[in-house]
């Protein structure tokens, strides 16, 4: 065991049982996976994604980039958790990844031999030929080899949430500045969010061995985070990263409720949040990074403050034998703590000249790591001194401090620029980068503890005057000043073998020495060209160190050279948070008719209509095929009487003294005629003279009317009118409101309609109904609606009841119908209906159409303008021979016509150059006993007669065909007037 | 984004739909074909602040006139469509 005998925020009173690649080990309280593996001496964590390398844990933090495993089991697995904010629960299943068999013998290790093949820009240069074996042969292997965790390939069984919040001052980060700004903002009287990704407040405060306010700085942590819980005025958040910043002061966070309990009880496995803050104070911290050498990536080379994170917070020896590499003076830190711990330290390198280290262990200043030895792990290294000797220092773990990054990703979402900073070799935030966002502490390059909490606290105390609120002089506690020298050093040079970069895409300073050779210079160019940056860790640990490798080969400095861009998300998202609520029936609204249930109980076949959901067909006993219930419901409508509920046309309740003006400027007919009592039909157009919509309107009162859209352009037609009435005349007095949840509509269709409502409205004669009547009705005491006017080319009724009613009405009226020899009809038959009679729908009006297309020229009105009446007007939408509707039916010996196929002459090849028009919409006409279609064809109008093919080359069908009438059924209309 | 409504306050973008260029007010009177085709057709496609009409469709409907910076998506301005068509008059 690792474990220090005291010490760490662990509580050692519970032992916590997990398994790792099989093997049973424990945990206690507060450990991560990362943690609780090392204290059981469990280096090797990984394989790397390319060569696979052996790895271990690199980090203590969210940058991790090697130490990925598969967490948990079946449908519940994730893959590439990092192990490093895993918290252990107990009982928790955790794999190593992208190996095989096992991860001590991996036999893809084999690439790691052939890595002189395998560098950058291997795939592009070596599987070019033939063309069609990349995605059949080379990119699945690949795939397969180069990897990281398996999906599951089951469904995600978890919940997952999405919420919003809102604040006065978001603070990201709980460290020193993050706590510090958030104690003062809220003694101030802020509504704040404090969201930081750990699981205990304190970022570094955790990490060290240091006092603040006269106290471990653990301690202060714990008790201000405890301070912060208890105002009202505070939410503090953990287990929450913030993963991205958006315009207005809006950014996405993900907080992990379930990820760290064995059985979350009903509660998300994560919620998605929205937070929306009024000000945002950044107090991410930094990163350290790692120093390039060759073997730089073996098990038991870590950061040096990971080192110190494992030691301090978990209480756990990283290494008995511990040497330190460093470029800065936290680099001596790391190993007097350790050795205050009782650890041994082996060597402390330096790589710098004029500094003397005041630490009691063997010191090597000038010299540098040149290599490192042993098998699944670090066993010792060799270490260039200042006079050019190479020494070997045996170690079991390697701390490596090559200074810090300030955590700036956030600052990158909106597109802005990070500044250099040469005293700390390190890029920093520029101001206003994100609007009403500062950045403190380690963020903003401010990396000692007192220096984090000063501008913590001014950063609070501006946000507070910027929302008037009252002042506060909290005391700054005291606290460590040592900013930390540094000098920048990236990799260690003149040196044999691969140094690595990214651990987590295996790209190493020889692979960017590649690009730069094959002029990939540009950072994006560099970046896309080795897929450094590119890997879950997005370049956190690399892109620096690529940087600066790229900038000495250009000889540009880093500032010139610039770096990538950073973007959402910070750390990765799963899908399940994103799509949280989305997923199965969430992933669209239902609306469904109030004689759904009604519907579903008799066996009815539904299908969607936009979002509604509607019957398309009711089977009876015998049917088993969805042509032989709606040829059967067809001939009901046309010989006795069908009914079918229409509540999913759009109904717009539209009043005032100009309405009658209103509908004018918006139908292309006239309606300002319209009496009371009547409903016409009307067209709509768009501005440019395309069809908008079609359907009737009725004027039910004075400046009363209610007009029908199509159940699909409900909400389009809405939204014009609203247009037009808002934004083209305002003076218009006239208001709107759609209706379409407040009634519910009922048609009542075919020879035997008057007959089936006789017996339920009192006057029902043609005389106080006629053809495109309305009225107000009584049925059983319910106030409704009458339109008599027709879809189907039958004498038909549609009937509004207030949508309560709806369920009964349909009913009631089924009922009737069934004695009369008819019954309830769905979509299928209305379509049939509708096509017989050559009624439109949007298969039609798909867009691309004018009313001179569809033979509805006359509906033009010359006396008025209309919205769309100039720009059809327009000599393209003219012209004789564009696409126009006309009716279809087979003559030959083909009797199939299928939708989509395209027109083409008798003798005309099947080619796009000999189009002559398409089909819309078809069905098989009961009535008809044959296929009928609805096409658009060059010219149609003044081809009714002649033969045409309709041609589906996918299906295969070639079908001679009669170009007739659109109306097939009763064109004069007699029986709707009947 | 997040954009003011006059009627319900500051919102989320997803509760509004965006329609295009507040050139849209401006529907000339007459039937001249060239005036329609500049208005239906011809837009500025411009980098900085843009007249823009968006609706409250998740909200009270109103249609709404916002001046938006395209590049940085800082909002200006947000007024009733039907008061700023009103005030050309």
């Amino acid at each position: 065991m690792n474990r220090f005998p005291t010490g760490g925020l662990i509580d050692r009173d519970i032992s916590i049982p997990f398994t790792f690649d099989g093997q049973t080990y424990t945990a206690h309280p507060g450990d991560t996976l990362a943690s609780a593996l090392l204290a059981n001496g469990v280096r090797l964590m990984g394989r790397s994604f390319k060569y696979h390398r052996p790895r271990g844990v690199l980090t203590a933090g969210s940058e991790e980039p090697n130490a990925l495993m598969e967490i948990g089991i079946g449908a519940d697995c994730t893959p590439n958790t990092r192990a490093t904010t895993q918290e252990v629960y107990n009982g928790m299943v955790a794999q190593s990844q992208n190996r095989f068999p096992t991860l001590k013998a991996d036999i893809l290790a084999v690439n790691d031999l052939l890595s002189p093949f395998l560098g950058a820009g291997f795939y592009y240069k070596t599987f070019m030929w033939p063309k069609k074996f990349w995605e059949a042969v080379y990119e699945p292997i690949i795939r397969r080899a180069a990897g990281l965790g398996r999906l599951s390939g089951q469904a995600d069984t978890a919940d997952y949430d999405k919420a919003w919040a809102y604040c006065d001052v978001l603070i990201i980060g709980g460290g020193p500045a993050g706590l510090m700004a958030a104690l003062t903002a809220a003694k101030g009287g802020a509504k704040i969010i404090l969201a930081d990704e750990d699981f205990i407040i304190g970022g570094r405060l955790n990490s060290e061995q240091t006092e603040v306010d006269g106290k471990h700085s653990q301690r202060w942590a714990a008790e201000v985070a405890t301070q912060l819980a208890e105002m009202p005025n505070v939410r503090v958040m953990t287990r929450t990263t913030v993963t991205g910043a958006y315009d207005g002061g809006t950014y996405g966070a993900v907080e992990r409720v379930g990820d760290h309990i064995a059985d979350a009880h009903g509660a998300p496995r994560q919620i998605f949040w929205r937070i929306v803050a009024k000000h945002t104070i950044l107090a991410a911290g930094a990163t350290e990074r790692p120093i390039a050498f060759p073997n730089n990536d073996r098990p038991g080379i870590m950061l040096a403050s990971a080192v110190r994170t494992y030691a301090h917070r978990y209480g756990v020896a990283a290494g008995q034998r511990v040497a330190v590499f460093t470029n800065n003076d936290d680099g001596w830190r790391t190993a007097r703590d350790l050795m205050a711990l009782g650890v041994t330290v082996t060597g402390l390198i330096d790589a710098r000249t004029d500094v003397a280290p005041d630490v009691d262990c063997p010191v090597f200043t000038g010299a540098a790591v040149v290599g490192t030895g042993g098998r699944l792990g670090i066993e010792r290294l060799s270490v260039r001194t200042s006079d050019g000797s190479i020494q070997q220092i045996n170690a079991d773990c390697l701390a490596v401090s090559g200074g810090w990054n300030p955590s700036l990703h956030l600052t990158g979402h909106m597109g802005g620029k990070p500044t250099w900073r040469e005293d700390i070799a390190a890029f920093v935030p520029s101001p206003d980068s994100i609007p009403n966002l500062v950045t403190v502490g380690a963020a903003n390059g401010t990396f000692s503890t007192l220096g984090a909490l000063k501008e913590g606290m001014a950063a609070a105390k501006a946000a507070l005057k910027n929302l008037r609120l009252k002042q506060v002089r909290p005391k700054v506690p005291a606290a460590d000043d040592a900013q930390g020298a540094v000098t920048a050093f990236w990799h260690v040079p003149d040196v044999k073998g691969r140094s690595w970069l990214d651990f987590q895409n295996d790209v190493t300073v020889k692979d960017i020495a590649v690009a730069h050779r094959e002029n990939f210079r540009s950072v994006e160019h560099m970046k896309r060209y080795t897929t450094l940056g590119m890997a879950t860790d997005q370049g956190k640990m690399s892109n620096m160190g690529a940087l600066a490798v790229m900038s000495a080969l250009t000889g540009q400095s880093i500032p010139e050279t610039g770096t990538t861009i950073f973007r959402p998300p910070y750390t990765p998202v799963q899908m399940g948070a994103l799509g949280a609520g989305a997923a199965g029936k969430g992933f669209a609204p239902e609306r469904l008719t109030t004689s759904h249930d009604w519907a579903t109980s008799r066996g009815a076949s539904m299908i969607e209509v936009g979002l509604w959901h509607r019957a398309s067909w009711f089977p009876r006993e015998g049917e088993t095929y969805w042509r032989q219930s709606c040829d059967r419901e067809v001939k009901m409508v046309r010989e006795a009487v069908g009914v079918c509920d229409v509540s999913t046309l759009g109904k717009i309740d539209i009043q005032g003294p100009d309405a009658g003006v209103f509908l004018d400027r918006v139908y292309t007919n006239v309606f300002s005629t319209l009496k009371v009592g009547k409903v016409r039909y009307g067209l709509m157009l768009r501005e440019d003279g395309m069809v908008l919509d079609d359907g009737t309107t009725a004027c039910i009162g004075q400046n009363h009317y209610v007009m029908t859209t199509t159940t699909g352009a409900a909400g389009p037609v809405m939204s014009h009118l609203e247009f037009c009435a808002q934004c083209l005349w305002p003076e218009l007095d006239v208001t709107m409101i759609s209706v379409t949840e407040q009634w519910a509509q009922i048609a009542v269709a075919g020879p035997k309609s008057r007959e089936l409502l006789a017996g339920l409205i009192d006057d029902i004669s043609n005389e106080s109904f006629p053809f495109m009547g309305c009225g107000a009705v009584s049925i059983s005491g319910v106030n409704g609606r009458l339109f008599r006017i027709s879809y189907s080319g039958e004498l038909a009724y549609e009937i509004a009841v207030p949508a309560r009613y709806g369920e009964s009405l349909m009913d009631e009226l089924v009922k009737r119908a069934e004695a009369l020899g008819g019954g309830v009809y769905g979509m299928e038959a209305l379509n049939v209906l509708r096509i017989e009679k050559g009624f439109l729908t949007h298969a039609e009006m798909d867009g691309r159409v004018t009313a001179a297309d569809m033979g509805m020229s006359g509906m033009m009105s010359t006396k008025k303008d209309f919205i769309g009446k100039v720009s059809s007007q327009r000599d393209g939408l003219n012209d004789p021979m564009r696409e126009q509707l006309v009716g279809i039916k087979p003559t030959g010996a083909v009797r199939q016509i299928l939708g989509g196929s395209i027109m083409v002459n008798v003798d005309a090849d099947p080619i796009r150059e000999n189009m002559q028009g398409h089909v819309t919409s078809v069905c098989y006409s009961p009535t008809l006993d044959g296929m009928i279609g609805l096409a658009f064809v060059k010219g149609g109008h003044a081809r009714i007669g002649q033969t045409i093919r309709a041609v589906d080359l996918l299906r295969n069908v070639d079908t001679l065909c009669e170009i007739v009438s659109p109306q097939f059924h009763d064109p004069e209309g007699e029986k709707l007037r009947g | 984004m997040r954009i003011s409504c006059p009627h319900c306050g500051e919102r989320d973008h997803r509760e509004f739909e965006y329609l295009g260029s507040a050139k849209l007010l401006e529907r000339p009177d007459g039937g001249d074909r060239a005036a329609f085709h500049d208005y239906v057709f011809q837009r500025k496609n411009p980098t900085g602040e843009n007249a823009e009409l968006w609706q409250h469709v998740m909200g009270c409907s109103a249609w709404l006139y916002v001046v938006r910076n395209i590049t940085t998506h800082e909002i200006t301005a947000v007024k009733l469509a039907r008061d700023v068509k009103a005030a050309a008059r």
